[in-house]
């Protein structure tokens, strides 16, 4: 089991080089190297930790804070079934974005591709490190670094606007979330006095418990991109494509979901939030795949896809279906950043986001296209790739409870409709753009997405061993669906829906047997409210200047001309007393002795008596 | 020859001996000063790991009768607590000499008053005899007057609203407005302090801290009384609502070193005081008022927290944040428990460190663009990469980042307050860090993201990286690895709290 601290501290070496050592940092290429060793060291070490791994609980831990009236709080690392697994899906996936990078970004100045891959570096520890914690103090500060590097990364061109808004908004609307994980960490901390895992499985159900899970949820929401704190994803997009594919894609905005199955043990007590859980994942897999059908930038077509994703998860969580849960993230990790590469490689050609820009690019991108293709069947459910079985395991779990049901059902069309929308618009057609000169990425792009698309394609018969691993961390069957009979007809309904979606794509988009124009056209209101986001956005930003900027300047005004007023007015007043009492010290002897005279006469006038 | 007399007569001797160099030699008047920082610094490093824990209480004491017949003595000695700010007043001095190196109006005067300010500051840390202790606390404010009305930058603030006719016959905004509000507010604050020392020596007998903590028996109500005339009179220093008023216009005015050193330490010494004096000697009142203590640092950060979201100048925004940061400070010791105490002294030394760093980073770039108002700035790490990198991270120290030292104190304060008798203070405490997270990077977004300006600025040179490099490391050090003082200063908050209960 010692492999997993080469899986962990082997990015950390390679951030600390980078960050210490400017020179090596500067110079581009080297440091992209010196990231993608690391990552590959940390990639082999993860697959040598999953064949060795026993089945068994491994737990290191070291006193971070001392304290006597509570228990310490400590720092340790947890070798499990799920880590093993969820580290394996990190390690890959950050292998290939990193390699790819280096071809997506080779139009990147040298210091300015070191500092890209110094964040990587530190984005593939710390998100690591998240897999490997083993308590929640310590899950939290590593989701927040993540946090932090998923800022760095989406405002990376710091010098485009919208990139720096973005990565504001992300950071914020994140730490919102944060504030509600922060509370639940402290209400467990405070009812129970410790807050690693293996203590809070142990729990029995109560009140307190309740409202710390809560809380942990609502930080989840945030870092998940549960409605409505899903308003930075689609934003987040400003980012470079590769960081997309691993942080928004994969890996961080997972996180709350892994965060979820880690706790099951503990959430089965709480039923109430697990069906809030529920409805809250299948109404942001259904607003999400809604707004995605209007959308004209391929990469936020993706983002609301990985939002509506998320939200499939979530509710699987909220059916209590760890498993069906985590083998979602599994496959789910490999075929939408397969798509981010692949839309990046898109964009790489074209220099736009713009699929209206597009179309025609099968014949000069041919791979890219195959590849593309590959993860829209994956995501669309079809079999045998692994978006199906994940996506049915899902739908089975969550039969139970009709309306969510039914929910993500609709979703199932929607998502393979605007998928294939996507992809009948970039590649076939005639090119729309007469301007531009596409070309096949280089192979140091193609390989990486390959690999993703061998395992986009196959994840899905690794089921048993996904399910059998999380057992193992959770102690009891991760899925649910077993002791249900659960109707027959679900995977038949599931796939009827996915091929209409795709169908329905291809009658518009490249048939245009019917035009989506026209429907646009006839139903204008309701796509101008998905064009706008049902004007969730709006509301924050609403909140942010009454809640935020009102405040603040009726805080500052108040402070400089009010308090600070009374301030300089008694200082004033003072100066001016003084100003007034300094014309009797004029040092004129008839004044002073005149004094002398009205100071006796009143004073003879008080001892008299008046 | 006691130990900690190294604290003292280092930056003293520094001072002495600057007074004697000639004016020319510029070179040598900063190697003096540098020199003088260093064996604090390493001290300071020491300590933690001398420092007794099983014995606990003041250790390295060291006694000299000054007058014996009053009860005044050379009292000296320190706990985990003091042990923490004398780490931090040893940073702060020798990152502020780093960030001075390329001053050049009075450059000699300019360090001999540095000097003298930290050995007042390093004399309050370990002095256990309140004249010495008042003394020291004295000499550590009085300097800042000199520094800030000699050195300072000036700008005007029209004035508005019902007392607006005020402002321009007191030329509000200017250095010298600034430095005489600063002085008078502590000035006054310290007539409180006096005040209230000679109470506590006249009826404990004695100016010793140790023998007034036995001794002293006051009845409860003159113990309230008391102690709010300590609160008021430290708390002035510690930016305390509604008496912050002179902290930012004060920083604000400062040249950089002032700003370190008085928002960096000098605010640290208010808050001490309280917690020291006020808690310490008087803890039954303490514990009754505590509810005042906490609810006013709560105002204090939220207050700081959106009134630095008001300002366009970025000192000013920075010396509201750290009304807001002081105020995470006093919630902590007002909570009466282990992690809150043990969370409030770190983060003054952590708000110490990273406000250190926005005052340096804001007044460099403020020397190289001459400009103040963020309104006018923008993509200004195109040509301050450094400069963009240090404030991004003291940005995401002062949100409570983990793995930078802001995080530990902040999670402490508020773990302490959510297990004090006002778990609801907690949740003021953790909106403070999302308020501060949207002012502090809305401001990183605005001086240094977008297109690059039309004129190329000069990034950090030379002793001002060391400097930036000094302090990213000291808040990264405390970030990862809190033990480093957490182990001395936990056993001590446990026995202060004893005088509680707890």
């Amino acid at each position: 089991m010692k492999a997993f601290y080469l899986v962990l501290f082997a990015p950390f070496v390679s951030f600390a080089l980078l960050a210490l050592w400017p020179g090596l940092r500067r110079s581009g290429k080297p440091a992209a190297w010196t990231s993608i060793a690391a990552v590959a060291v940390s990639l082999l070490s993860a697959i040598a930790l999953f064949f060795q791994y026993d089945g068994g609980v491994h737990e290191v831990r070291w006193v971070w804070i001392p304290l006597a009236h509570f228990p310490s709080l400590t720092v340790g690392f947890l070798v499990d079934g799920l880590s093993v697994v969820m580290a394996l899906v990190v390690a890959l996936v950050a292998f290939a974005v990193q390699v790819y990078s280096l071809g997506y970004m080779s139009e990147e100045p040298p210091a300015s591709l070191g500092r890209y891959y110094t964040y990587h570096s530190l984005f593939t520890f710390s998100m690591l490190g998240l897999v490997f914690a083993n308590n929640l103090l310590e899950a939290y500060i590593f989701w927040e670094l993540v946090g932090a590097c998923s800022y760095l990364l989406i405002g990376f061109w710091f010098y485009k606007p919208s990139a720096a808004r973005a990565a504001l908004k992300a950071f914020w609307t994140t730490r919102l979330g944060d504030v509600g994980f922060a509370l639940g960490i402290a209400v467990l901390f405070a009812h129970f006095g410790f807050l690693s895992y293996d203590k809070l499985f142990a729990l029995e159900p109560s009140h307190a418990l309740f409202l710390g899970l809560l809380g942990v949820y609502v930080g989840a929401m945030g870092k998940s991109a549960q409605f409505p704190l899903h308003i930075w994803l689609p934003d987040a997009m400003e980012g470079p494509t590769p960081v997309s594919a691993l942080i928004h894609a994969a890996t961080m905005v997972a996180a709350g979901v892994f965060l979820m199955v880690r706790l099951m043990p503990a959430l089965q007590h709480t039923p109430e939030l697990l069906h809030l859980v529920l409805w809250i994942g299948a109404i942001t897999a259904f607003l999400a795949a809604t707004m995605a059908l209007v959308e004209r930038d391929i990469k936020r077509v993706l983002a609301f896809s990985t939002i509506s994703q998320l939200g499939y998860m979530m509710a699987a969580v909220g059916a209590l279906s760890a498993g069906a849960a985590f083998f979602h993230l599994f496959t789910h990790a490999f075929f939408k950043a397969l798509l981010f590469l692949a839309a990046g490689s898109v964009i790489h050609a074209m220099h736009t986001n713009d699929m209206f820009a597009m179309g025609g690019l099968a014949r000069p991108m041919r791979w890219t296209m195959i590849l593309f293709l590959v993860g829209a069947l994956a995501l669309a459910g079809m079999p045998p790739l692994s978006g199906y079985f994940s996506k049915d395991e899902i739908l089975v779990a969550t039969a139970h409870a009709p309306v969510p049901f039914a929910l993500l059902m609709i979703t199932v069309f929607l998502t393979a409709f605007y998928m294939f929308r996507a992809f009948f618009l970039t590649f076939t057609g005639e090119p729309r753009n007469p301007e531009s000169h596409p070309h096949e990425s280089p192979v140091v792009m193609l390989w990486p997405m390959g690999v993703l698309a061998i395992l986009a394609a196959v994840a899905g018969f690794f089921g048993s061993t996904v399910h059998e691993m999380l057992n193992h961390s959770l102690g009891f069957e991760s899925l649910h669906s077993g002791e249900e009979h659960h109707p027959a007809w679900i995977p038949y309904l599931g796939l009827g829906l996915g091929l209409l979606g795709i169908l329905v794509a291809w009658m518009g988009y490249a048939r245009r047997i019917f035009r989506p124009e026209r429907v646009y056209a006839a139903f204008y209101p309701l796509a101008k409210v998905l064009e706008e986001r049902y004007f969730i956005d709006h509301i924050f930003l609403l909140l942010y200047w009454l809640g935020y900027n009102t405040v603040a300047t009726v805080v500052g005004f108040v402070d400089r001309y009010i308090v600070d007023g009374v301030v300089n007015f008694v200082t004033w007043a003072t100066f001016e007393v003084g100003k007034a009492l300094r014309r009797f010290h004029n040092g004129v002897v008839q004044d002073i002795l005149l004094g002398v005279v009205v100071g006796f006469l009143i004073l003879a006038f008080f001892a008299t008596g008046f | 020859m006691n130990l900690l007399s190294v604290f003292l007569l280092s930056p003293f001797i520094g001072a002495v001996l600057l007074f004697f160099i000639p004016r020319g030699s510029r070179t040598l008047i900063r190697l003096v000063a540098l020199l003088s920082a260093l064996p604090p610094l390493a001290l300071s490093v020491y300590l933690p790991f001398v420092y007794d824990t099983a014995r606990g209480g003041f250790q390295f004491l060291g006694e000299i009768p000054l007058l014996p017949e009053l009860g005044i003595a050379y009292l000296v000695g320190v706990d985990g607590i003091s042990i923490a700010l004398l780490f931090l007043t040893a940073v702060i001095y020798l990152t502020a000499i780093f960030t001075s190196w390329r001053i050049q109006t009075r450059d000699k005067e300019f360090f001999i008053y540095l000097a003298l300010l930290v050995t007042g500051v390093f004399g309050v840390f370990v002095s256990l005899d309140l004249f010495l202790f008042f003394l020291f606390y004295e000499l550590a404010v009085l300097p800042m007057y000199l520094l800030i009305g000699i050195w300072g930058s000036t700008k005007e603030i029209p004035g508005r609203g019902v007392f607006g006719w005020t402002y321009e016959a007191l030329k509000v905004g200017t250095k010298e407005y600034g430095a005489m509000k600063l002085t008078l507010y502590l000035l006054v604050g310290s007539a409180f302090i006096l005040a209230g020392i000679f109470y506590l020596a006249v009826h404990g007998g004695s100016f010793s801290y140790l023998a007034l903590q036995q001794s002293l028996d006051l009845p409860p109500d003159v113990a309230r009384v008391l102690f709010l005339v300590f609160y008021v009179g430290f708390g002035v220093l510690a930016g305390i609502w509604p008496f912050h008023t002179w902290s930012p216009d004060g920083h604000a005015a400062a040249p950089a070193a002032g700003s370190m050193m008085h928002a960096g330490v000098l605010m640290k010494l208010g808050a001490y005081g309280v917690l020291r004096v006020g808690f310490g000697l008087l803890p039954e009142a303490g514990a009754a008022l505590a509810w005042l203590v906490g609810t006013i640092a709560v105002i204090n950060i939220l207050y700081g927290a959106f009134g630095a979201g008001w300002q366009d100048d970025i000192k000013y925004l920075i010396a509201y944040s750290s009304v807001s940061h002081m105020g995470v400070v006093m919630l902590g010791m007002a909570t009466l428990t282990e992690p809150g105490v043990a969370g409030s002294v770190y983060q003054m030394v952590s708000h110490g460190i990273m406000t250190g760093l926005l005052f340096t980073i804001v007044n460099l770039v403020y020397h190289k663009t001459h400009v103040r108002e963020i309104s006018r700035m923008g993509g200004l790490a195109h040509f301050q990469p450094v400069l963009a990198t240090a404030f991004v991270v003291a940005g995401m120290t002062s949100l409570g980042l983990p793995g930078l030292s802001g995080f530990v104190a902040e999670f402490l304060v508020f773990l302490g307050a959510f297990t004090s008798q006002h778990p609801w203070w907690a949740v003021p405490a953790i909106v403070g860090a999302l308020l501060t997270s949207i002012y502090v990077l809305r401001a990183a977004r605005n001086i240094f993201f977008g297109p690059a300006p039309v004129h190329a600025v000069e990034d950090a040179q030379g002793s001002e990286v060391v400097s930036i490099v000094c302090l990213v490391a000291t808040l990264v050090l405390l970030g990862v690895v809190p033990r480093f003082l957490l182990d001395s200063l936990q056993p001590t908050v446990v026995e202060f709290l004893k005088l509680f209960g707890g």
